[in-house]
């Protein structure tokens, strides 16, 4: 019996659970919600996650005439609708319906490069900087919450096997964070205070580690979570506000180009023997 | 398949830019009208006439310490502000405006009868009140809190609070020590109310800063919230009760008022119809606070029991209106919303259906009734200024205009993420190196269809100003039926913005005076019954941001020319029925004993 029930905690904790991070996320939410009131409300976050599955229903279905895992558009919808704040209800529809709709059209040997709701963030924020925001706002004024989230954040990404790219995005903005303070001579905890807050917690445990947009190997992963940083150093001292959305735009498909040609230059095994376990 | 999808993708990313010039096309068509085609559309124009009216005021900010230097626009960037207020008796409102350098003079315009004011402050004695080490004035509100009939005023700061007793209309004796009142207060907000019914005035006063900092001689640079949306490390909260000798006793914490949010701005009004005021707190850097009057005898924080206190945003302003004309109170509330950056959207909290209005639940229909969006707004204040029988809104806004080309919002944002070690330091606070934030912006008039909807035609009617607004007050200055407007301006001048009204639409003014209940009648409801509709409005011991309308209250009728009857209910709880008084006349009515 005892045995039975851990081999269910067992599952439930492996690479093997799709659910896995779209539990992990929701908790992350709730807790957020209840806590802080993190949301602009829980009907425009309702309107975000429905509209990614949705679009992801009805094009997976078009396409490949088949019904999709909704992990991933879930994911997707849960990170529009914390990640964007409006006081409109449609942006959060347009940027699920455009993360989703990306995913399916800017594709190169069968793989999307950019993480969907980082594209459509991005997007809304070139196009329609007038109706959209990011958040940008603390999760309260103590460390416990924020503690509280990176542990149960390291352990998920640890569980599925992402951690080093958390881990190494974490250390090099810590670091940078220190070249940034002797560029601008700005206070270096001044320099360090975004990655306190929630829109951080969600970049680095969700977004940089998409398996869908990442390359493969874990070397490659590491040196991909760098380069971001690096650009998003260079984005911040454009004094760019959403430099993380941004640099991850710039540097994701520049990576997964590069891993998606190396790989076709390897023999399909190797290939294969790389993917990953997050769902789609 | 493909074909169809990168259509579909390509219409999704076009979306907005075809929402975006759709409606840029609208405010294009109706740009360049002449000042009858604006009469005849909106039935109302403001034209900005300080200089004709007589009025050349420069608001001045102050330089506190040395450590703040590197931040000083920003944190100085409060402070001015007017209220409004018949201080002679002569049935003209009159205009106090404060200042904020160190050793710079307030100004008490004086209406002279003609369209002009003249300042009036130095004879008597109300101008050289910001002497170096008393702090500089944030606001003024007037109350006659002895009920001799003469409208005293208290001149709250970032420094000594100072309570001045009106001598007949002909001078002030200041009588702040004898009242009682604490030595240092950082506050950006008081009001007059009678919350206990006893016909004196009492006092509230919000801090904002706690009361242990002086900004001029800082011990410490910890001295900034400690979160950008959740600071509970203001200053406190005062509540005055009128002892009726000249003297107040501080009663905040017996009566339930403990909260050391970073009160921006108060405003009291009997919400659920029990007779006794009620207390609203914008706060910045968190929730807003309702403080439910039981009685006269205790306060009751009921914040998220109503609705109002859950989403924390960064109050700045409060006023209340009966926007749809139910005999109801709405409250606006103004916050920030920066392009790209922050939209925390400005809330407009109705009560709902389905709740009693003894239990009275909010909901914030901002969004729907199209007034959210308004910039870095401060001073908010309803009227009807096109007398069409509705209550209209006016938004003033900007936060610090200084390079227009360079914005701080980049490091502001930074630094406001951060956990509290970092962001309650000003040292660590990156330097503001001339830049703006917020600055420059257009303000907003909202006007109001009845329906709940609001249109927004600030550049249309002529508010054309991009100073950093601060505070409005409303007042009929013309005795002519015509709400205008005054804004005082951070670090800019004083703006007098006369409206003219389209011939057509009729009004009608209340004037009161208490006799059971405090004179200044601060707390009496007026509801007007006309059309099959009513309208009600309070008289009010301040409102908005760092400001006070005239006591007078003014309501507009639209086209109807007469109304049915007029009920008003005063502190003391006396009720008084009118049947069908004149219109497009000011009404002086004295509560019955």
């Amino acid at each position: 019996m005892i045995s039975q029930a851990s081999a269910a905690v067992e599952r439930f904790f492996s690479t093997e659970n799709r659910y896995l991070p779209p539990i992990f996320i929701t908790l992350i939410l709730l807790v957020g919600q209840v806590s802080f009131g993190v949301l602009e409300s829980f009907s425009r976050t309702l309107l975000a996650i429905g509209t990614a599955i949705v679009f992801e229903l009805v094009l997976t279905k078009l396409i490949y005439h088949k019904f999709p895992v909704l992990a991933s558009a879930y994911i997707t919808g849960i990170s529009v609708g914390i990640l964007i704040r409006s006081p409109e209800f449609w942006p959060y529809a347009l940027t699920s319906a455009i993360a989703i709709t990306s995913k399916y059209v800017i594709r190169w040997r069968g793989r999307h490069l950019w993480n969907p709701s980082n594209f459509a963030i991005c997007a809304m924020l070139l196009i329609a900087p007038e109706f959209i925001a990011t958040l940008s706002i603390q999760w309260g004024n103590t460390v416990w919450p924020m503690l509280v989230v990176w542990v149960l954040g390291a352990f998920i990404t640890w569980r599925v096997k992402r951690f080093h790219i958390t881990a190494t995005y974490v250390g090099s903005f810590i670091a940078l964070a220190g070249v940034r303070t002797l560029i601008t001579g700005h206070p270096f905890l001044a320099e360090v205070a975004p990655i306190t807050g929630p829109m951080y917690q969600l970049f680095i445990f969700f977004m940089i580690t998409d398996p869908k947009t990442t390359v493969k190997s874990k070397v490659g992963q590491c040196l991909v979570a760098f380069f971001v940083a690096v650009a998003e150093m260079m984005f911040r001292l454009a004094q760019n506000v959403d430099a993380p959305y941004f640099a991850l735009t710039v540097v994701g498909p520049v990576a997964m180009i590069l891993d998606i040609w190396m790989s076709s230059r390897k023999p399909v095994a190797a290939t294969a023997a790389a993917a990953v376990a997050f769902p789609k | 398949m493909r074909i169809a999808l990168a259509f579909l993708f390509v219409v999704l990313l076009a979306a907005p830019l075809v929402y975006k010039r759709v409606r840029a096309h609208n405010v294009a068509s109706q740009a360049g009208l002449t000042q009858a085609s604006v009469l005849s559309r909106y039935g109302f124009s403001f034209e900005e006439s300080s200089k004709a009216a007589g009025i050349d005021f420069k608001h001045t900010c102050p330089k506190l310490d040395a450590k703040l230097q590197h931040i000083m626009p920003q944190v100085a960037s409060m402070g001015a502000a007017v209220s409004v207020v018949d201080f002679d008796r002569d049935g003209w409102a009159d205009i106090y405006v404060v200042n904020g350098g160190e050793g710079s003079r307030n100004a008490l315009y004086r209406n002279q009868h003609d369209g002009t004011f003249r300042d009036a402050a130095a004879e008597v004695g109300l101008a050289d009140v910001n002497q170096p080490g008393t702090g500089i004035s944030t606001g003024a509100v007037w109350g006659d809190y002895d009920n001799d009939g003469y409208e005293d005023v208290l001149i709250y700061k970032w420094g000594k609070p100072e309570l001045y007793h009106n001598d007949g209309g002909k001078h002030f004796t200041r009588v702040t020590e004898q009242a009682g009142l604490p030595k240092w207060v950082n506050a950006n907000t008081a009001i007059w109310f009678d919350y206990d019914g006893d016909g004196k005035l009492d006092l509230f006063i919000g801090g904002y800063y706690p009361e242990d900092v002086d900004l001029w001689h800082l011990k410490t640079t910890k001295i900034m919230p400690e979160s950008f949306e959740y600071a509970q490390n203001g200053g406190r909260k005062y509540l005055f009760h009128n002892l009726g000798n000249g003297k107040f006793e501080e009663v905040s914490e017996k009566l339930g008022i403990k909260s050391r949010r970073w009160a921006l701005a108060s405003v009291a009004a009997d919400l659920r119809g029990t007779g006794y005021p009620d207390l609203f707190v914008a706060n910045d850097y968190g929730v807003s606070e309702l403080y439910l009057n039981e009685g006269g005898k205790y306060f009751r924080e009921a914040g998220k029991e109503t609705g109002i206190g859950y989403a924390p945003k960064s109050g700045m302003s409060a006023a209340v209106g009966d926007v749809l004309n139910e005999g109801r109170f709405g409250v606006y509330v103004s916050n920030i919303s920066e392009e790209g950056v922050l939209v925390q959207g400005n809330n407009l909290w109705m009560p709902q259906a389905g709740h009693s209005a003894a239990e009275p639940h909010y909901e914030n229909l901002a969004n729907s009734m199209a007034v959210e969006l308004a910039g870095w707004s401060f001073g908010v204040q309803f009227g009807d200024f096109n007398n069409d029988g509705f209550e209209d809104l006016y938004v003033t806004n900007g936060n610090v205009s200084l390079d227009r080309k360079r914005s701080y919002w980049y490091d502001y944002s930074k630094v406001a993420g951060g956990n509290k070690s970092i962001i309650s330091d000003a040292a660590n606070w990156p330097p503001l190196d001339g830049r703006s934030l917020s600055g420059y912006q257009q303000k907003r008039v909202f006007m109001n269809d009845g329906s709940g909807q609001f249109k927004e035609v600030a550049q249309l009617v002529g508010v054309t100003d991009v100073y950093d607004g601060r505070s409005v007050a409303l007042a009929d200055f013309g005795n002519r039926g015509a709400l205008d407007a005054v804004v005082a301006n951070q670090n800019g001048p004083v703006l007098f913005y006369r409206n003219t009204v389209s011939p057509g639409n009729h009004w009608i003014e209340f004037k009161l005076e208490g006799q059971a209940s405090n004179r200044s009648a601060i707390g009496a409801q007026v509801r007007v019954f006309w059309n099959g509709q009513q309208q009600l409005q309070e008289v009010s011991g301040g409102s908005g941001f760092c400001a006070q309308n005239d006591r007078r209250l003014h309501f507009g009728l639209g086209k109807i020319s007469g109304i049915d009857h007029v009920e008003v209910r005063w502190p003391s709880g006396k009720t008084q029925t009118l049947r069908s008084p004149k219109v497009d006349e000011n009404h002086k009515i004295m509560e019955p004993l």
